[in-house]
């Protein structure tokens, strides 16, 4: 039960972000969550033990603004987005290119449900293993 | 022009106790930037609780972490609890509560003796681990595991605690409080080990909030900040009472997670003499409905938080995972950026990092 949920458009969230900034909220961290046709993002903050939460929902392949410029911590929490959901999050201060939490070689966006293939029963082939080369 | 030049620091280095590597960019032995590259050891456990039955994923939280496994597993616990209305016992709290500040404790004897390492006095190293046994002892006796203890439950917990092992935890924890005050002055009086700490890696309060800092990192910069003083389990009828510092440098840190180690000590003995009696778990039916939670606890590191949602299914929709250590890196770059190269360990250890909750 989420309480204190504000729901916000993609172009509010700078000027809301920067509001509980200057309210003196920290950053707890960010949530994403696939519903098929739109990621569902959630921006957790913290004072005094009092949590508020902002909600956007963002169409997939829409760019999602960063505030890493406002919080910095949402740097990392924005890459792991993009590597683990394949959220695509512009203007982040630091963009690890889609390897902060994948190795090169490993499978696109794990956490995204529109790509097929991905998941615990599915053996995720080498390029090699596909090629006919591997005999198993 | 100084010249610059890049140093990989990790993933295998002799201080770290977990893969991570640290990109430092130094202009000689200082350092003018910092990045972490991680990824090392990911598993995917957030894709895995999406296909496990939400009971399953108690097991799978607890082995998010290798060092603070019940905690894990007590906030998946307390989260799905919220989530489907469960009330638990009294008994269950104050039994969480004791696991809970056992596995403080052996996690904060870890990482002094770890840092002990760092700065090269192995001997303290040592010490500081073998009164960690003493409180792996107790976590065997009482739950036949020392580490992954696998004792909670969705809705209490599975193991009681009798008279004769409350009796045996008690003795063992005035035999650990006894040794600790000589280890303790070796870490926070001695000249050479004050050398080491006192002005390394400051950290000012106000930095500290903006990064969002957690745990012993943000109260040794005089954040006010610690989830057991919300009272959850039964932390508020034990007067749990927070420990601060204000120099926010890695010797604060430090004295921070010794004076933690006699609280703990305390809340355990207290909650072993107020546990009630009673039943220590009640039956749980259903599946999880179709909502969401942010569960939040105070680790050995700081804050952990996962986020539940539930679809009436008896599998999650999404299960994520955000650890103290993640929230710290950003701390933890603003504490390197400008310190010598020879200082990297002695801050990257008091972090108390945690790779393997952070990547899952």
């Amino acid at each position: 039960m989420l309480e204190n949920v504000s729901v916000i458009t993609l172009d509010q969230i700078a000027a809301e972000v920067w509001l509980l900034k200057q309210d003196g909220y920290r950053f707890v961290t960010m949530t994403c969550c696939d519903e098929g046709e739109v990621h569902d993002v959630l921006y957790h903050f913290d004072k005094n033990y009092a949590l508020k939460h902002l909600r956007v929902k963002v169409r997939k392949g829409e760019p999602l603004p960063s505030i890493s410029g406002i919080y910095f911590a949402a740097l990392l929490v924005e890459n792991e987005m993009k590597d683990l959901l394949g959220v695509t999050v512009n203007g982040m201060l630091i963009d690890f290119q889609g390897h902060f939490m994948l190795a090169e070689g490993a499978p696109k966006a794990p956490l995204n449900k529109s790509i097929p293939g991905i998941g615990i029963q599915v053996q995720v082939k080498t390029p090699a293993a596909a090629e006919g080369t591997v005999k198993s | 022009m100084n010249r610059r030049s890049t140093i990989p620091f990790g993933p295998q280095h002799p201080v770290l106790p977990e893969p991570i590597q640290l990109h430092l960019v130094m202009e000689n032995e200082k350092i003018i930037q910092a990045l972490p590259a991680v990824g090392y050891i990911h598993r995917g456990l957030e894709k895995i609780a999406e296909k496990k039955d939400y009971i399953q994923d108690v097991y799978l939280a607890e082995r998010i972490c290798g060092i603070c496994s019940f905690i894990h597993s007590q906030n998946y616990c307390q989260g799905i609890e919220e989530l489907m209305k469960v009330t638990v016992p009294d008994r269950a709290k104050y039994l969480r509560v004791i696991w809970a500040e056992t596995h403080r404790i052996h996690s904060h004897l870890l990482i002094l003796g770890l840092l002990a390492d760092a700065f090269g006095f192995e001997n303290l190293f040592m010490r500081l681990w073998k009164v960690r046994e003493q409180i792996l002892d107790i976590m065997e006796k009482t739950t036949g595991n020392r580490v992954i203890l696998g004792v909670c439950a969705i809705g209490g917990v599975k193991r009681d605690i009798t008279p004769e092992l409350a009796d045996y935890v008690l003795r063992q924890l005035e035999s650990v409080e006894k040794q600790l005050p000589e280890l303790c002055d070796s870490l926070l009086k001695d000249y050479s080990v004050k050398q080491r700490l006192i002005g390394v890696g400051v950290l000012p309060k106000d930095k500290a909030h903006e990064l969002g800092a957690v745990g012993p990192v943000a109260r040794a910069s005089g954040l006010r900040m610690d989830l057991r003083e919300r009272g959850y389990a039964a932390y508020g009828d034990l007067d749990f009472k927070m420990v601060t510092e204000e120099a926010g440098d890695c010797y604060a840190r430090t004295t921070v997670r010794v004076k933690e180690l006699y609280t703990s000590l305390e809340l355990v003995r207290k909650a072993i003499q107020r546990m009630p009696q009673g039943p220590i778990a009640v039956p749980v039916k259903g599946t999880p409905p179709a909502d969401e939670v942010l569960a939040r606890i105070e680790q050995p590191r700081g804050e952990l938080n996962f986020y539940i949602r539930g679809n009436g299914t008896r599998n999650l929709e999404r299960f994520r995972v955000r650890t103290p250590t993640f929230a710290n890196l950003p701390a933890l770059l603003h504490q390197l950026t400008g310190c010598e190269l020879a200082d990297v360990p002695v801050i990257a250890i008091c972090i108390d990092p945690c790779i393997s909750c952070t990547e899952r």
